[in-house]
């Protein structure tokens, strides 16, 4: 038998297994896909109603189990790490390594923050992919669009999944850079990064007499240049919080979608490509979340005219 | 055509041309920065981490158009949800 007609004849056999496998567990109607998280515990602190909802849940569990990791990798710390502090330390020194090579100096400053954004959403993102974070839960009915339809509601969900989630991480990181940037510029410097007036006063002064009349075209049109680009700064500022949510909530809440469809479509084999493009999406969105905060923490402690000071967007 | 028919059609449409430059931005960033990997290999390092940073600012563009679009099928630009 020629390699062609062999070749030929296992892509017909691995057909007729995947025709069989279709017509023996034929497609399930998708149900409803829930766009947000659901509340599943009430605490209640007297007098008032504290909701947890499952994606909140898990994100604890993701603290808890960095916490105790970080606890148990330095219980008994040794000069040759050896085991899980081995482990920690490569990690700690590879997100190190990247900090300095990009924040150079500054870095030591801004690690804590790059290190543990970058751990708590890879984290997240990874724990959620775990067989068994979505399925299980509780069954509750719910009416849509007029007719009674079974939901569940499960136990656990994917923090990132939750825009709520995404939201403080995105505040918490563009905060964060405020607070840098005035520590390194100064309150004086820092406002002067939003409202920069200062080329436009010297124009008047001199309209006004107080300057000596020099190159008056040139500094109106630096000054109004400034002015403007000071407010492009100040909007995309704003604007960093939305796609840093956006970005992380989109990409995760778009892969948990593909995945339960691709179940639906086959469940045999199609969501296995899937599932490791998710693993991958999960760790590229925490590496993007992180070095995207320290760059913009790096660009918002640079003095203006030291070099690349503009921040595009 | 109805506003609801018309509001479905404005999200689908929000998202999917909005993605059309992005898409295209990150397409030639990828290609500019193989390019300067394929010519000069040892710095695959930084040019890896700033293409990520060029993507990431092209996708910005297109998660606009997500936001955009996930407003109109809410209804927060009116019609109903």
């Amino acid at each position: 038998m020629s390699r062609r007609r062999r070749t030929l004849l296992t892509l017909l056999f691995i057909g007729a297994i995947l025709v069989v496998l279709a017509v023996y567990f034929p497609v399930k109607p998708l149900p409803p896909i829930e766009g947000g998280p659901k509340e599943i515990i009430t605490i209640h602190l007297d007098s008032t109603d504290f909701p947890v909802s499952n994606s909140m849940l898990l994100s604890w569990i993701v603290t808890i189990l960095l916490v105790v990791l970080a606890y148990a990798s330095t219980r008994h710390m040794t000069l040759v790490p050896s085991g899980l502090q081995n482990l920690v330390e490569a990690v700690i020194e590879a997100i190190n390594g990247l900090v300095s090579d990009i924040a150079g100096t500054r870095g030591r400053r801004f690690f804590p923050f790059v290190a543990t954004i970058f751990l708590f959403v890879l984290l997240s993102n990874w724990l959620s992919l775990i067989p068994g974070v979505g399925p299980f839960g509780v069954k509750e009915v719910h009416t849509v669009n007029g007719h009674q339809q079974e939901i569940i509601v499960p136990f656990l969900r994917s923090p990132s999944a939750d825009l709520n989630n995404t939201v403080a991480l995105a505040v918490i990181s563009v905060f964060m850079t405020q607070v840098f940037s005035i520590m390194a510029l100064g309150i004086l410097g820092y406002v002067k990064r939003w409202f920069n007036f200062g080329k436009l006063g010297t124009f008047l002064l001199a309209l006004v007499g107080l300057r000596p009349r020099k190159g008056l075209g040139g500094l109106l049109f630096w000054g109004i240049i400034d002015v403007f680009v000071g407010f492009v700064e100040l909007f995309s500022e704003l604007m960093k919080l939305i796609t840093f949510s956006f970005r992380l909530f989109g990409n995760i809440f778009a892969g948990e979608v593909i995945l339960i469809v691709m179940a639906y479509l086959f469940a045999q084999i199609l969501p296995l490509p899937f599932y490791a493009l998710e693993l991958f999406v999960g760790f590229i969105q925490a590496f993007v979340f992180a070095i995207l905060t320290l760059v913009f923490m790096t660009m918002a402690t640079q003095h203006h005219g030291a070099g690349a000071g503009e921040a595009e967007h | 055509m109805d506003p609801n028919s018309a509001r479905l059609l404005a999200t689908g449409f929000a998202v999917g041309l909005g993605m059309i430059g992005p898409g295209i931005g990150i397409g030639v960033l990828v290609n500019g920065a193989l390019n300067a990997i394929g010519r000069n290999p040892e710095t695959a390092g930084t040019i890896q981490t700033n293409m990520i940073l060029g993507i990431v600012f092209a996708e910005a563009l297109g998660i606009l158009a997500f936001v955009v679009s996930v407003m109109l099928g809410l209804g927060i630009f009116g019609g109903a949800a």
